[in-house]
């Protein structure tokens, strides 16, 4: 059977693609990676009249078949049939802004040349007309010579007629020439400027809104105060709104293991469901409101336009330790969690920038490591007040939050006067128009994230967790042995503590740090168990674990433990999309080790320090 | 040519806000392949207009630009690369 047949959406950046996308398609769409890069695969399906079904895929914006980033290739590549993993598609829909023809027809013209059969979408004609620009779509036909049709997307106008001059296209036999690109894009683009010239039937100059927006929102002084405040109400959210929702999934993790401990039978099997799967994957899964959150937040602050504005703004200080304001985004995304704030490094188009971003984004303090920092802090730093309204315990967590950002900083800087030197990219961004983003694409976004969220605890997270159970639970332990050292994973922890005696770290540590290697958070359950399994005796409990600590370690290898997670690379997943990312181990495997490297030095300059001083 | 009451031309970076200019060059050899590029796609190009609309908060980079419809932000140092003549 013939593959259905496959219509590209292409346009430039800020045409309203992806909403037209939305719109053809609805929700049900598939995201994948084209292979070999890490570009994202958005496609979906579409019935046309007949009943015949079609795939629409939706192509990374670009400016031209010239790309300038790796996303703009894929573009190319897609309509010139040569990329790896998609075919050829049958037909084009150009998505093109109303507002912004004299530029966006440049990319159409180059389009049309190529000989798709071909549809333009002139799109955001109501904008436009806010804008006092009145369109004449029947002279632009004309100039082109393929259909236009006007469309608003996000209100679903024109989305129908779209849809029949589709089922006219696909019902006429299309041969497939292509003729190679000719014209250049400098006659393109006076070529675009005339015919945009001609299709405007009036202009009536009014006050933009964007216009208005900027200057509050660009203002040299309320800018920066007005992005200072954004970012408070979003931390604020991401930690205060996901409190009660992770404890419902905290608790349900609880219910279900109960449930399935009551029925198995007690016995290795019943170990690996309870506290290998169970207990691991729950472990990350009480993160996805947090990170939902999160998305919310930043897709909402994309949909508006703003971000490109916060980048602006930002992009001067970053760029001081050689990075570049669009660093800014991923990077606050690695305060939730490393992995989404690596996977937004996409929207940078200089290769070494986005390297560096990657390789600085763990030392952002992520939400797993609240759980470390909160044990040891309540166990070993006392809650007097340093001055009035602000505690010791609460001060030391800031400083802890602002040790990561200073050693993001410093790498960075070392980065690239090191191992990535180089004048780095420019910064060049368009900035877009003000506007709402459209509920139900808010939505979309969001389910995407979280199925890949959750795709990656159902099979990564949960094989590294089987495994590390597996190391820690076999052999069993006879009478008078501990199972923290008789186990494997007792074993090799007793290797690792010849390296990190040192820095203070007992035996203890040592084993919690290699289940630790899946997620941070790990660390404190390890040791909770390794302390329960030896004594069975005592009752395990949050406020027992921390008499356990005050007994067990000294408060310089606590301090040292602190140190170790600021830095210290223990997370399975940061590591996994690293390399994904990058497309190979090489930075993957340089990152873990530079990190380890700084963890193990503050970690130990921390305990030497505080046994110097007699702590 | 002789042109009297010409304004002085200028390079976009010395550009107040608020100044509208066209452009009469841009030295694309100072730029990098996709930079050059880039500057293409946002269309900027010999004869179109050009006006600064905002500044970064810090050392007044980058500059915003409005260029045709659109308005772009590009670091100081490569508005320096586009020789203007300020319309009055």
């Amino acid at each position: 059977m013939n593959p259905l047949p496959l219509v590209a959406v292409a346009g430039s950046p800020n045409a309203g693609k992806s909403a037209l996308f939305n719109a053809l398609t609805g929700a049900r769409q598939k995201v994948g990676n084209y292979p070999g890069v890490t570009v994202e695969r958005h496609s979906g399906r579409l019935m046309l009249a007949d009943g015949r079904p079609v795939e629409m895929v939706d192509l990374p914006g670009a400016y031209s078949l010239d790309p300038a980033s790796p996303d703009e290739a894929v573009t190319r590549d897609v309509l010139l049939g040569q990329q790896k993993g998609e075919r050829q598609p049958d037909a084009l829909v150009i998505v093109v802004d109303a507002s912004n023809l004299d530029n966006h027809l440049r990319f159409a013209l180059q389009l049309i040349e190529l000989g798709h059969p071909t549809i333009v979408a002139l799109n955001m004609v109501d904008l436009a007309k806010r804008d006092g620009l009145e369109l004449d779509s029947k002279a632009l036909e004309r100039e082109l010579g393929v259909p236009v049709i006007e469309t608003v997307a996000v209100r679903r106008r024109g989305i129908q007629d779209l849809h029949s001059a589709l089922d006219n296209m696909l019902s006429a036999p299309f041969c497939g020439v292509h003729k190679p690109v000719k014209s250049d894009l400098i006659h393109l683009q006076r070529r675009a400027r005339e015919i945009a010239t001609a299709a405007v039937v009036s202009e009536t100059p009014v006050r933009r809104w964007t216009h208005r927006l900027d200057a509050v929102l660009l203002h040299p002084v309320a800018g920066p105060i007005i992005l200072a405040l954004i970012m408070f109400v979003m931390f604020q959210a991401v930690f205060a709104w996901s409190a009660a929702p992770m404890d419902w999934i905290g608790q349900g993790v609880a219910w279900l293991s109960g449930v399935v401990a009551n029925a198995l039978p007690a016995g290795l099997f019943r170990s690996l469901i309870v506290d290998g799967a169970i207990a691991g994957v729950g472990a990350v899964i009480t993160f996805l409101p947090q990170i939902l959150i999160l998305f919310l937040f930043i897709l909402l602050l994309e949909g508006t336009g703003y971000m490109v504005r916060a980048a602006f703004l930002m992009d001067k200080l970053m760029h001081g330790v050689g990075l570049s304001g669009r660093a800014f985004i991923p990077l606050l995304s690695s305060f939730a969690c490393a992995v989404p704030g690596i996977m937004a490094t996409r929207t940078i188009d200089d290769p070494k920038d986005r390297l560096t971003t990657i390789l600085v984004a763990p030392l952002m303090t992520c939400s797993a490591r609240l759980p470390v920092y909160t044990l040891i802090i309540a166990a070993f730093i006392p809650n007097t007040r340093v001055v009035w309204g602000v505690g010791l315990q609460g001060l030391v967590m800031f400083g802890l939050y602002v040790c990561g950002i200073a050693g993001a900083l410093l790498a960075a800087l070392v980065l690239r006067r090191g191992v990535l030197k180089g004048s780095g990219g420019g910064f060049m961004m368009e900035l877009p128009k003000y506007q709402w983003p459209l509920p139900k694409d808010v939505a979309i976004g969001l389910l995407t994230r979280a199925q890949i969220f959750l795709k990656r605890a159902g099979t990564i997270i949960l094989g590294t967790t089987i495994i590390l159970w597996a190391l820690a639970s076999i052999p069993q332990a006879g009478p008078g042995q501990k199972q923290s050292e008789v186990s494997i994973a007792g074993h090799i922890a007793t290797g690792i503590e010849k390296v990190v005696a040192p820095i203070g770290f007992n035996h203890d540590i040592s084993l919690a740090l290699l289940p630790a290697m899946a997620a941070r958070e790990v660390s404190v359950s390890a040791i909770a168990t390794v302390y329960s399994i030896d004594s069975p005796d005592q009752q395990a409990g949050a406020t027992r674990l921390q008499d356990q600590l005050q007994h067990r370690w000294s408060l310089a290898t606590a301090l040292a433990f602190l140190a170790w997670f600021i830095f210290a690379p223990q997370c399975i997943s940061t590591i996994a999309v690293t390399r994904r990312e990058t497309n190979g181990w090489k930075w993957p495997l340089f990152m873990v080790s530079y990190l380890f490297l700084l963890a193990y030095i503050a970690a130990g300059l921390t305990y030497w320090t505080a046994v110097a001083l007699g702590l | 040519m002789n042109a009297p009451f010409q304004p002085e031309t200028t390079s976009l970076d010395l550009l107040a806000v608020g100044t509208k200019a066209r452009v009469l060059s841009i030295d694309w050899s100072v730029l990098e392949k996709a930079e050059a590029s880039r500057l293409r796609h946002f269309g900027f190009d010999e004869g179109v207009t050009v006006e600064p609309s905002h500044l970064g908060p810090f050392g007044r980079d980058p500059m915003a630009i409005r260029v045709g419809r659109m308005t772009v932000a590009i670091r100081r140092k490569h508005a320096g690369a586009i020789h203007v003549q300020p319309i009055r």
